[in-house]
């Protein structure tokens, strides 16, 4: 594990920069249930950051404080060297923070074309007034957003459904759509909660090369969930693992592999 | 002609988004504009104007709001009636000239505000000047729009049927308001409001002696303009927000939607259509107008009707529903009052039947309605005669 922050570049030649997002303390509580105790951990510039534990341990939990959806009781979340004050989701993707979620969730009555242009939505100023004349840049400004969908619809390779309702595609083309929807946001951050649970192994490979892909043209800079070791242990720079709301290992693949903590938790060692 | 797509390339995204992508769908909405501007209005007669077409414009402006709301953003509405009856009244206001009266004390220490009609001691403090009568069915509309935002403001916590009781509980005060405050009826002895002649470049619009003809396009024209403008809202970004709200509000949030900014621009949206509708409904096609009576719950509910049968979501759904419901009753009567002789309570009845059974179909098996039906049977045709 690199210890310092300066930027550095991996093995395979990708340019990791400075720290993105920084999680400091946060602790989660639901009533008596406590989600997340006492958390730090930080995500740096263009590195694929993994976030692995058992069931329960609060990975999703901690997702959602980074997009806004529940608001840690303490603890405090920086993103680009500034304290973050307490945001709504919809103000989170406004800074340019996309995500997908655990169980799909896209707009089911909308095809999929329409589904990837709402991601585009951060970036559509138009007004109500040029809207309602179709006039004024509401149209150029749909032509070029257009565009930049119809990008990343050839690079998922989902050319062929652009136009299909959602609601008719296999589990495995929805994961992707969500996908799109999240990178047509042109994220800075790009957040997966278990992009390849539920697969089989050729999607799951399908899956792990666009996630690769993204994060090399694009310099997109992931946090992903996974529960597959072999993926996480591919995909990833660097990894934190939890377990029952507390972080019990962080570091590169091969020194988290290596932690009796993380071993122990895996092996299903017993808690007292 | 063969209705396909194949051999219609498109070469842009521009010709792709078009409201009407294959070109015979173009062609066929190209006559029907031409036959509702250049042929009907030298056809239509006093029947056809006052009870036919002109509400069936009417209604169909009133659906496309209700459709934008309920239909695009998911927000269910059973106030539709009282915000027809919100532009209606506008409209009256704005063609009388609007008067402010100054509070006047009289019983030594009460303040009397307008509503208590018939005391001598307050004066009016200001009058607006008449206003045009299209100007005035505008500027109704964007009156109606304000209302519906205020309406609208418990949609932000609660949502479906909650909602709808919300909005029910608007229509019922909405209508006491207008039946009792008698300064929205310019304290006439009836309770009635009633369209003063107005003229526009010199062609009577409202009042007695409108010709049917003036009254079909005064409805023609602006039931295009609010069908037009409802077509680019939906097929943009701001059209996107609403669906997204509509499908899954946290997944709408997290791509970057404002669910209150979406939710009120919806129910502006709507509601500015919706209060046209009532303004020309009171000042163009019946001349006159009483809150309880014909802006009702039930009117809610036929529009609520209208937009099941014609299409959630689909502006040329809201035109189908409109259409259904205004021409229903007439169809059933001349068919069997007066072909087959029966009864008209008997008639009357069947309408009910009709309606309900369609309603529960629809609702369960095509919840996209007539515009849907007719989706499939242009999807049919497409491939005809070799569907394979
Ligand atoms: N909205 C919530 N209300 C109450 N408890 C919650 C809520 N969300 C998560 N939890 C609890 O927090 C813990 C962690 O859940 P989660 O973050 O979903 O785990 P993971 O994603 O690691 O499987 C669980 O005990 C779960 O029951
Ligand atoms: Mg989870």
């Amino acid at each position: 594990m690199k210890d310092t922050y300066e930027p550095y570049v991996t093995e395979d030649g990708r340019q990791i920069g400075g720290v993105l997002m920084e999680m400091k303390n946060i602790t989660l509580r639901f009533g008596g249930v406590v989600a997340i105790k006492d958390i730090s951990f930080d995500i740096r510039e263009g590195e694929i950051r993994a976030i692995i534990g058992p069931n329960g341990a609060g990975k999703s939990s901690m997702l959602n404080v980074i997009s806004g959806f529940y608001h840690p009781q303490e603890g405090e979340v920086w993103f680009k060297g500034e304290k973050r004050k307490p945001m709504k989701p919809y103000q989170v993707a406004q800074q340019g923070v996309a995500r997908t979620f655990q169980n799909i969730a896209l707009f089911e009555g909308m095809s999929v074309l329409d589904n990837v242009m709402t991601g585009r939505l951060t970036h559509m100023k138009s007004n109500l007034l040029q809207q309602v004349m179709w006039w004024g840049g509401a149209e150029k400004e749909e032509t070029a957003n257009r565009e930049r969908v119809e990008k990343i619809i050839d690079f998922l390779e989902i050319q062929h459904i652009r136009k299909t309702p959602v609601g008719r595609l296999p589990y495995g083309l929805k994961k992707r759509v969500e996908l799109a929807r999240a990178l047509a946001a042109e994220p800075m951050l790009l957040l997966l909660d278990e992009p390849m649970a539920g697969m089989n192994v050729e999607e799951k490979e399908d899956m792990s090369r666009f996630i690769l892909d993204v994060n090399d043209e694009f310099g997109t800079t992931i946090a992903l969930i996974e529960h597959d070791m072999g993926v996480v242990m591919d995909l990833s720079d660097r990894v934190v693992v939890m377990d029952y709301g507390k972080k019990i290992g962080d570091g590169t693949p091969d020194e988290v592999r290596s932690n009796q903590d993380v071993i122990d938790a895996y092996l299903g060692v017993s808690h007292d | 002609m063969f209705y396909r797509e194949a051999g219609d390339f498109k070469t842009s995204y521009v010709d792709d988004s078009q409201t009407f992508p294959i070109s015979f769908d173009r062609y066929r909405y190209y006559f029907v504009l031409f036959v509702a501007f250049a042929l009907l209005p030298f056809m239509v007669d006093d029947y056809w104007a006052s009870q036919i077409l002109g509400p069936f414009l009417v209604f169909s402006i009133a659906a496309i709001g209700l459709n934008i709301l309920t239909g695009y953003c998911g927000q269910v509405s059973l106030g539709t009636g009282a915000f027809m009856a919100v532009g209606a009244y506008s409209c009256y206001k704005l063609m009388t000239g609007v008067d402010i009266w100054y509070p006047a004390v009289c019983d030594g220490s009460r303040i009397l505000f307008f509503w208590c009609s018939g005391r001598a001691e307050y004066q009016i403090w200001f009058q607006l000047p008449e206003i045009n009568i299209l100007l005035s069915i505008l500027l109704s509309g964007f009156i109606t729009a304000l209302v519906g935002v205020f309406f609208g403001l418990p949609s932000l916590r609660i949502k479906g049927f909650y909602l709808a009781v919300a909005t029910l509980a608007a229509q019922f005060f909405l209508i006491w308001l207008f039946n009792s405050a008698s300064w929205f009826y310019n304290f006439s002895a009836t309770g009635q409001i009633t369209a003063p002649d107005t003229f526009v470049a010199g062609v009577q619009v409202t009042g007695a002696e409108t010709q049917p003809w003036a009254l079909y396009m005064v409805c023609l024209v602006f039931a295009f303009g609010c069908a037009w403008m409802a077509r680019n809202l939906t097929r943009g970004s701001i059209g996107r927000r609403w669906m997204a709200i509509r499908d899954m509000d946290i997944a709408a949030e997290i791509i970057g939607v404002n669910p209150l900014k979406a939710k009120l621009t919806a129910f502006a949206v709507s509601s500015f259509f919706i209060g046209i509708a009532g303004a020309l409904f009171f000042a163009v096609v019946s001349g006159t107008a009483e809150a309880g009576d014909v802006f009702g719950i039930q009117t809610s509910f036929e529009i609520l009707f209208m937009i099941i049968i014609g299409g959630l979501g689909s502006i040329f759904g809201s035109f189908a529903g409109a259409a259904f419901i205004v021409i229903l009753p007439v169809a059933l009567r001349v068919i069997g009052t007066e072909m087959f002789g029966w009864p008209s309570e008997i008639v009357e009845h069947f309408q009910f039947v009709i309606v309900g059974a369609l309603i529960i179909m629809f609702l369960i098996v095509e919840p996209h309605g007539l515009a849907r039906l007719w989706q499939l049977a242009k999807e049919k045709l497409r491939l005809w005669p070799f569907p394979y």
